[in-house]
């Protein structure tokens, strides 16, 4: 009779109030059932090679590869997406759903805002109605996004509560859909919170690392030697990673964020430092930076799409069975792979894709040349202009913003 | 007498029992001393003590700022077991807690179940531990005679409902309607038609909370379940006219139930 599912190792599960199980079975019946379907994913694909840029590019970093005259870097670019992020993926996947189950709703988090505005892009090509929660803080560092978000016709509700960031935006979200269930879909945006949705999740990025995979095949003959991924909940992560977890050979390198340093205690690291504990909330069983009483702590990092209490389960499970490993960059290694990559490829990696980065620096000069590593560049730094012109101390940023803001005082 | 003994006798006397809430340390525990002489006085029958936690995702916006102002305010769990351990010694009602299952897990959720009851208390209310995630919480739940509040919801299908009933102990916390804690519930025939879905899997007493807030509430569900819990209300009311309003809603609610 009971049956509990969801689990990776010890991680996962379903820990909800029992007004939200039934939902949630449907949810994973549905999954189930068009994951079964062999014309889902050819649906999905066709979806994403005409209304995004899928396949996305595999972009040989010849320059960067030149100047650390180590191993040749290869990246995926998640950042052509439509929208700008791997985002999207997910997104239009779950949208796919969403048209099963005739849904007429939807609702999502969002931390920085990249699945906010992806939901509602979502949402506004199918025709759905659109309530996005989001952490006050959020809202008010990342105005463009609300901007887009709006625009698009979805409704963004400021979170006042806790911390006022992406945790609690999820605690709301599953609030407002203990209620509204019937007709709502709840687009979760990462690979945690209760199952099905980490798997759910991992299932419409795994595209990420099967189109890698082919490319690779086509370009190099074999598969890369070391994957790098950057680690918030996880998704672009476990996108990239999944198609290669057989591949014993090629090295899986999740890098969360180390904020201003592990010792510091302002970092988002869960699986990479000691600071986190095993613990459940928002749904599901993971590490999760607490204190010793079991309250989550604030999270720190410059990239606010891996500011996060929590990780998923699964990755949580691969880094108990040695098959991913962890590691932190500071941010300022992010700002500095942000300007390298941006010199050498006139590429601009999201703040959070660039924490990938800054690893795979760290370890390419090591490497000898018949190495072959791929980055996976999970999103678009462009709509980091305001953090990384102030990162980057820019005067004549600066000085354009201030006389903007007096150009609207005047009127 | 157990927590079954105690309704079932109580019952004898009074068409509806009420279970009131209170958050720990909300607006501070001398505060939660005097409101719970209060409700004892008043003739509450039973009384949740809610441990805050910083993730509660079944509260509604009144609860949920009690939660945060409560540890902002540096509320810690021995606290609220030392609270616990004072009034359940000095008054003759049932105690129990109530609060989201990773205060259990932090502590270890065998450790944390014996100190609930070696501190007085008599069941727990975890919204967050569906009976499939149960098992650890269930099983120390037996071993020290506490009973585990399971949950049984409009969205809960028959045969879940047994399952719930099977694993549960002491009474069932029926939720009326859909959402979270606060929002006024609108009581109905659909209330009637799921309250004797849940008669129909358990002997057991049932509790009906959730927006729970006037007198009228509480006429229409007298007869109809065992005890009206009432939550969000309480905090309302006190915050707005303090200990004089809280005993007067508590007069007004419970007087002459019949």
């Amino acid at each position: 009779m009971t049956r509990k599912s969801g689990y990776y190792g010890r991680f996962g599960g379903a820990f909800v109030p029992e007004i939200l199980i039934a939902t949630l079975r449907q949810l994973e019946k549905e999954f189930y059932e068009a994951k079964s379907d062999p014309n889902f994913w050819s649906e999905y694909t066709s979806l994403m090679s005409t209304y995004s840029c899928r396949p996305t590019p595999l972009t040989l970093a010849e320059n960067l590869t030149h100047y650390f005259g180590g191993a040749k870097i290869y990246i995926k670019r998640e950042d052509l997406n439509h929208t700008g992020a791997h985002k999207a993926n997910n997104v239009m996947g779950q949208g796919l759903l969403v048209r099963r189950m005739g849904k007429k709703r939807v609702i999502a988090e969002t931390g920085a805002g990249q699945h906010g505005v992806a939901v509602a892009t979502m949402a506004a090509r199918f025709g759905l109605e659109c309530t996005i929660y989001m952490g006050e803080v959020d809202v008010e560092r990342q105005r463009p996004n609300v901007f887009w978000m709006e625009q698009l016709g979805a409704t963004v509700v400021p979170v006042k509560d806790g911390s006022r960031t992406l945790k609690d935006a999820i605690n709301e979200a599953m609030r407002d859909w203990s209620a509204s269930m019937e007709t709502t879909h709840y687009v979760l945006g990462t690979a945690c919170g209760p199952h099905p949705f980490p798997e759910m999740v991992t299932y419409f990025q795994s595209i990420i690392g099967q189109e890698l995979k082919e490319q690779m095949l086509q370009r190099e003959g074999r598969l890369p030697d070391r994957i790098y991924a950057c680690v918030g909940g996880g998704s672009n992560a476990l996108g990239i990673f999944s198609a290669f977890f057989d591949d014993q050979q090629v090295e899986l390198h999740g890098v969360e964020a180390g904020g201003k340093g592990l010792e510091s205690g302002h970092h988002a690291a869960r699986l990479s430092s000691a600071d986190a504990r095993v613990g459940v909330a928002q749904g599901y069983k993971t590490f999760f930076l607490q204190d010793e009483e079991g309250q989550m702590k604030e999270t720190y990092s410059v990239a606010a799409g891996l500011d996060y209490i929590g990780v998923s389960p699964i990755l949580a499970n691969l880094r108990e069975t040695g098959r991913v490993q962890f590691h932190a960059a500071t941010d300022h290694e992010v700002i500095e792979a942000v300007r390298l990559t941006m010199k050498k490829e006139g590429i601009i990696p999201a703040l959070e894709s660039a924490h990938a980065f800054a690893y795979a620096f760290r370890e390419a000069p090591t490497l000898s040349k018949d190495t072959i590593v791929v980055i996976n560049q999970s999103g678009r730094g462009d709509k980091d202009i305001f953090t990384i012109a102030d990162a980057l101390e820019d005067k004549q940023w600066k000085e354009f913003i201030i006389k903007k803001a007096r150009g609207y005082e005047s009127h | 007498m157990n927590l079954t003994e105690y309704i079932r006798e109580k019952r004898k006397t009074k068409d509806l029992l009420c279970m009131a809430h209170l958050v720990c340390g909300y607006p501070d525990l001398a505060t939660n001393r005097e409101v719970i002489r209060i409700m004892v006085e008043r003739g509450v029958d039973l009384i949740e003590l809610q441990i805050p936690f910083s993730e509660p995702i079944a509260d509604g916006p009144t609860i949920l700022a009690a939660n945060q102002l409560s540890l902002q305010r540096g509320t810690r769990i021995r606290d609220c077991l030392s609270l616990m351990e004072e009034v359940s010694s000095q008054y003759p009602i049932p105690f129990l807690f109530m609060t989201y299952y990773n205060i259990l897990f932090s502590r270890g959720v065998d450790t944390f179940v014996k100190q609930a009851q070696q501190t007085g208390g008599v069941g727990l209310i975890i919204p967050d531990v569906p009976p499939e995630e149960g098992e650890e919480y269930l099983t120390a739940c037996r071993t020290y005679h506490l009973s585990p509040i399971l949950l049984m919801t409009p969205t809960s299908s028959l045969e879940r409902l047994r399952l719930i009933a099977e694993a549960g102990d002491g009474f069932f916390y029926c939720v009326a309607r859909k959402g979270v804690t606060g929002a006024k519930t609108y009581l109905s025939k659909e209330t009637d038609e799921f309250i004797q879905r849940c008669r129909k899997v358990t002997d057991l007493p049932l509790a009906m909370g959730l927006g729970i807030s006037s007198r009228e509430d509480f006429d229409y569900l007298a007869g109809k379940v065992d005890i009206a819990v009432i939550g969000s209300a309480i905090i309302r009311i006190f915050e707005q006219g303090g200990y004089q309003a809280l005993t007067s809603f508590l007069e007004k609610l419970i007087i002459g139930i019949s």
